[in-house]
């Protein structure tokens, strides 16, 4: 049992930290875990989901605001990138966050190519985060059916 | 040579030609330009005969040659080496010779022997037969003579010849052939006289040696032509003026006057060509024959190498008339060899860089290795010293009894400490590598010993005595670097303290004489001690000591290795990484002292170091607080700056100390056992009434004695010496069930708990209001979850207008303003915030579109005396951006992503 738990553990020691190399997460990711205490165990998670649903409503308007035939609100999809923005910063979900940058960018010189680009790279980081941090869950759940304790990881 | 020249002259020695050009004689006579030395191969040299020898590569001073060579010992030595060959070559001949006409002369006697005896035989023969009737009386005789001579010479003929000795036919025969021989005989005679003198003849023609000589100096020449021939040599002769007499050149390019009789320098033009001459010039001078490889770098033969042998000539008065010089191109073997050191370079470079990279990767492993526990370490320590640290720092901030405080105190300084020595481990390379640098701060040593002290009861997890016991002479103020020495009393008393499961662990601290180790150290600490002088040296002596399990003495020599503990057991079952003692005795020995140990097993062990300290001037503790004091800068705590004496027992079960609920208390995970000071003041700071002797704290004699004798009233300290205080108890019985009530609340140690609690404090009397406007609901999320830790609430407003609409209807202690927000932004709602607080009305507000119905209901209500902190929240930290806040009337601003550092900070200075 105890090997079990020691296994999940580094495991997860591991895959948190795979996470942060990989950039998709930053420092703002840890003060996250931080704030999940007894009181809200599942901080992180709620934050998160809230985070992904957020994500989903928001492309959803981009897309549909550079689907317009016509001409297309830069501003308004400016708007959704600068709510983006807010969110991946805060959840510290740094990949989506660093494209949100220049998404912004491309929206205030109006640019179509440039947002549409971004665009599918956001939805396709967003995803690719939404899958890690599932997994990530998912083995702190793990850890804690075998009895052990989601252990703290110290990526410096 | 000499043999070889031997052998061919015996095989032509016979019809040896005289040739009539001959060296030196026909020196003289031959033009210069045409090369008269090089000789054609001559005729009777076989050996040279089908060899093609160049013409005009040597160049010789004809006059001043045969000078030369008879001068010289050079030139000397070689015509008597060719006159002792013509010598010996004549005397072989002349035996020839000898021998043959001894040979001819005996063949002579021979001849004539038989003459005569023909004759004598002819006349007898001859004789008889006509003398006998005429001579008969002697014919007797005659006949007798003649067969004696008969049987004395011809006896065996005369046999023969017995049957037909008279007839007449057979002296007739005798006589015929007689007379052939001696025909044969004369011929024989005359031939051997016309060889005789034919002989005599070619020795005639042998008699002249210039002849023989110039021959075999012609083979000389021939001979070294045929070495020479192909061999990238110069050779040549120089006066003492270094002008060319004589020059061999296997490449000439220059004719034989553009040469001789002149000099290198003359000749010659470029690199080299000065070495060269200076070099011949050097030998010259010296006298002795030397080699040396010049380059030169000439326009005539382009870049060439040559070794260059000179030596110098001496004429036979051993005067110095010049020099021989012989060079050889040496050009490819040069640029080889040359090309064989760098290779040979590059290969010890490469090999250097090889041995450098082994040891380099040998020292990043234990680096690695090194770095890998200190990740690990660092990660067991920090995540729960941070939450340690953090929650002192803000409960420090609450409102704190002096005992609480002081515990307090103790906890934030030994969290930091544990900070910096984790830092400091990493030094551990540092000290190896010579980097690590030493402060010099002023410090109380009995302060150190105590909090150290403290700081090990309070993780204390059996029933251990911890006594520090510090020797009255010992300074109040010492300088050294605070941090190490710390660092080496906190490893070894939680080594002793690891090591010792009953009994106690001690510090013991000592002024002592300059140890023997430190000879260059003239001052005495006694001297010291009593001439007062504000900053000079002393040597203290620290004994740590236990109780405990020992360490073996086979054990002790590898005690202080790194990674090494007393064995694999003990590893086993204390833990630890095997690095502290290590550390301490590197440390020690950086500040100059000394690290030992002795150790009984079962008995105990004892750490001693000795460290030099300068000593401070002590009458200055207000304003020189070091940073164990100034941590509590308000309320005034015993001065505990002169105490001599700490102790720290062991606690039982329920019963805290000091009758306040120390909140660190409630994560530390062992709390069983609170250990309470006990403090016996000795000291003459007058504060000795406010000492008490609390839970117990037996005190024996030695510690009696440690009181210092200028206190004559310490004794009254003692007054609840051996019982416990009833009300102390009481309270700490209640004390400790707070506690345990909390920690069942609180399962996991965090600081948010303690927050909370402290939270709870404030609440109850003022809990600032707070308004945070954001729009993002996550951001709004996780400043929610901040706050909460930070034991705050908070009202939110969604964008601009919703923050003017909060503020009309309540007031608040601080905003938190959302910088970009739709509907109505943060810079633009400061703005009409701030035009409220100064106008008491929402005109502006109203002006720029918010709906001021909702507004104009409170707006009498609205305090406005007070401007409201408002604190921007910005994704863009660009200057730009908080110089636009501040613009638009925000007063300070945090920058996104939103921490609870960044948070905490924020709120403790707008809300205090």
């Amino acid at each position: 049992m105890d090997a079990l738990v020691a296994q999940l553990q580094m495991q997860y020691r591991n895959y948190t930290v795979s996470l942060y190399q990989q950039g998709f997460l930053d420092d703002q990711f840890t003060e996250l875990k931080k704030l999940q205490d007894d009181a809200s165990p599942d901080f992180v998670a709620e934050v998160l989901s809230l985070f992904f649903e957020d994500c989903v409503k928001l492309i959803g308007n981009m897309a549909r605001a550079l689907d317009q035939t016509g001409t297309v609100d830069f501003s308004q999809v400016g708007a959704s990138v600068h709510q983006l923005k807010g969110s991946s910063s805060s959840v510290g979900a740094k990949r989506v966050k660093g494209l949100c940058i220049t998404f912004k960018e491309y929206c205030e010189a109006n640019n179509y190519e440039g947002c549409v680009r971004c665009l599918q790279q956001v939805d396709i980081e967003f995803k690719a985060l939404q899958t890690k941090l599932q997994d990530m869950f998912n083995l702190e759940k793990q850890i804690i059916q075998a009895g052990g304790k989601v252990p703290q990881v110290d990526i410096n | 040579m000499v043999c070889e020249m031997e052998t061919d002259q015996q095989i032509e020695e016979m019809d040896v030609e005289v040739l009539s050009s001959m060296w030196p004689e026909d020196v003289g006579g031959t033009e210069p330009d045409n090369q008269f030395n090089v000789e054609k191969p001559a005729g009777d040299s076989d050996t040279l005969k089908e060899v093609d020898i160049a013409e005009k590569r040597t160049m010789a001073d004809l006059k001043r040659l045969p000078d030369l060579l008879n001068t010289t010992d050079q030139g000397s030595s070689q015509l008597t080496n060719l006159v002792k060959q013509w010598e010996y070559m004549q005397d072989h001949a002349v035996r020839l010779l000898r021998e043959e006409l001894k040979i001819l002369t005996k063949q002579r006697e021979e001849a004539e022997a038989k003459e005569l005896k023909i004759i004598e035989e002819h006349n007898f023969e001859t004789e008889e037969p006509e003398n006998v009737p005429v001579l008969d009386e002697s014919s007797d005789l005659f006949r007798r003579f003649k067969e004696k001579k008969r049987d004395k010479l011809v006896g065996r003929k005369r046999i023969e010849i017995d049957e037909e000795f008279d007839t007449v036919a057979y002296w007739k025969q005798k006589a015929l052939s007689l007379e052939k021989m001696l025909e044969a005989s004369t011929e024989r005679e005359r031939r051997l006289i016309e060889k005789l003198n034919e002989s005599l003849k070619t020795m005639e023609s042998h008699s002249a040696p210039v002849e023989e000589l110039t021959q075999n100096l012609k083979r000389a020449e021939g001979f070294l032509h045929f070495i020479l021939q192909n061999a990238p040599i110069v050779m040549g002769h120089q006066d003492k003026d270094l002008r060319y007499l004589f020059i061999y050149n296997k490449f000439p390019t220059l004719r034989e006057h553009d040469i001789l009789g002149k000099t290198d320098v003359e000749i010659f033009h470029g690199g080299g060509v000065k070495e060269s001459e200076d070099f011949k010039r050097e030998v010259l001078e010296k006298g002795k024959a030397s080699k040396r490889e010049i380059t030169f770098e000439t326009d005539l033969f382009g870049s060439k190498t040559f070794l260059i042998y000179v030596e110098p000539v001496y004429n036979k008065a051993r005067e110095k008339i010049g020099i021989n010089y012989m060079g050889m191109e040496v050009t490819d073997q040069v640029r080889k060899r040359e090309k064989m050191a760098k290779l040979r370079e590059d290969n010890a470079v490469r090999k250097a860089m090889e041995s450098e990279l082994t040891k380099t990767i040998h020292i990043t492993e234990e680096t690695m290795r090194a770095k890998q526990m200190l990740a690990t370490m660092s990660h067991e320590i920090r995540s729960p010293l941070s939450g340690v640290v953090g929650m002192a720092e803000i409960l420090s901030t609450t409102k704190l009894d002096k005992e609480q405080r002081q515990l307090l105190n103790v906890m934030i300084s030994s969290g930091d400490l544990v900070l910096q020595l984790i830092n400091d481990i990493l030094d551990l390379s540092k000290v190896e590598s010579g980097v690590m640098k030493l402060e010099a701060t002023k410090f109380r040593p009995r302060e150190v010993v105590k909090h150290v002290l403290q700081t090990a009861a309070a993780s204390l997890k059996k029933e251990l005595t911890l006594e520090g016991n510090i020797a009255d002479e010992v300074p109040i103020l010492v300088v050294g670097d605070v941090l190490r020495i710390r660092q080496i009393l906190t490893n070894l008393i939680s080594n002793a303290i690891k090591f010792t499961h009953q009994g106690k662990v001690g510090i013991k601290l000592k002024v002592i004489p300059k140890p023997s180790f430190a000879s260059d150290n003239t001052h005495k600490a006694d001297a010291e001690e009593q001439n007062g002088l504000a900053e000079t040296s002393v040597w203290i002596c620290c004994d740590v000591y236990d109780t405990g399990i020992g360490i073996p003495e086979n054990a002790l020599p590898c005690l202080f290795k790194k990674y090494m503990q007393a064995s694999a057991d003990h590893a086993r079952k204390y833990g630890g990484t095997g690095l502290g003692l290590a550390i301490c005795k590197q440390l020690v020995e950086l500040m100059g002292g000394q690290l030992t140990v002795t150790s009984q097993v079962n008995l105990g062990s004892t750490f001693t170091f000795i460290l030099p300290y300068k000593v401070a001037a002590s009458n200055d503790h207000s304003d020189d607080q070091d940073e164990f004091s100034d941590m509590v800068d308000h309320q005034p705590e015993p001065d505990d700056s002169t105490e001599g004496y700490f102790q720290f027992k062991p606690l039982l079960g329920s019963i805290y100390s000091n009758g306040g609920p120390v909140m660190g208390n409630n994560f530390l995970p062992h709390k069983a056992m609170l250990p309470s000071p006990v403090k016996l003041i000795n000291g003459n700071t007058g504060q000795s009434e406010s000492v008490q002797v609390e839970n117990g704290g037996y005190m024996d004699d030695t510690r009696l004695e440690t009181g210092s004798g200028h206190c004559p009233e310490s004794a009254h300290q003692y007054e609840n010496g051996n019982g416990r205080c009833p009300s102390k108890e009481s309270e700490s019985c209640s004390s400790s069930q707070a506690s345990s009530e909390m920690e069942s609340e609180f399962t996991v140690s965090s600081p948010r708990e303690d927050v909370q609690t402290e939270t709870e404090v404030k609440e109850t009397s003022k809990q600032p209001k707070i308004l945070l406007v954001e729009d993002n609901k996550i951001n709004i999320m996780v400043a929610k979850s901040m706050m909460k830790q930070l034991g705050y609430t908070f009202d939110i407003a969604n964008n601009g207008v919703e923050a003017i609409t909060a503020i009309n209807s309540s007031s608040y202690d601080l905003v938190l303003m959302d910088v970009c927000m739709p509907v109505l932004d943060g810079l633009k709602a400061t703005r009409l915030i701030r035009s409220y607080e100064e106008s008491g009305n929402w005109d502006a507000a109203v002006e720029a579109g918010v709906d001021i119905k909702v507004l104009e209901n409170k707006q009498m209500s609205v305090r406005s005396t007070n401007r409201l902190p408002i604190i921007a929240m910005t994704a863009n930290t660009l200057s730009e951006s908080s110089e636009e806040c501040y613009a638009n009337g925000m007063d300070s601003f945090i920058s996104k992503p939103v921490t609870l550092q960044k948070l905490k900070q924020c709120l403790q200075q707008y809300l205090h």
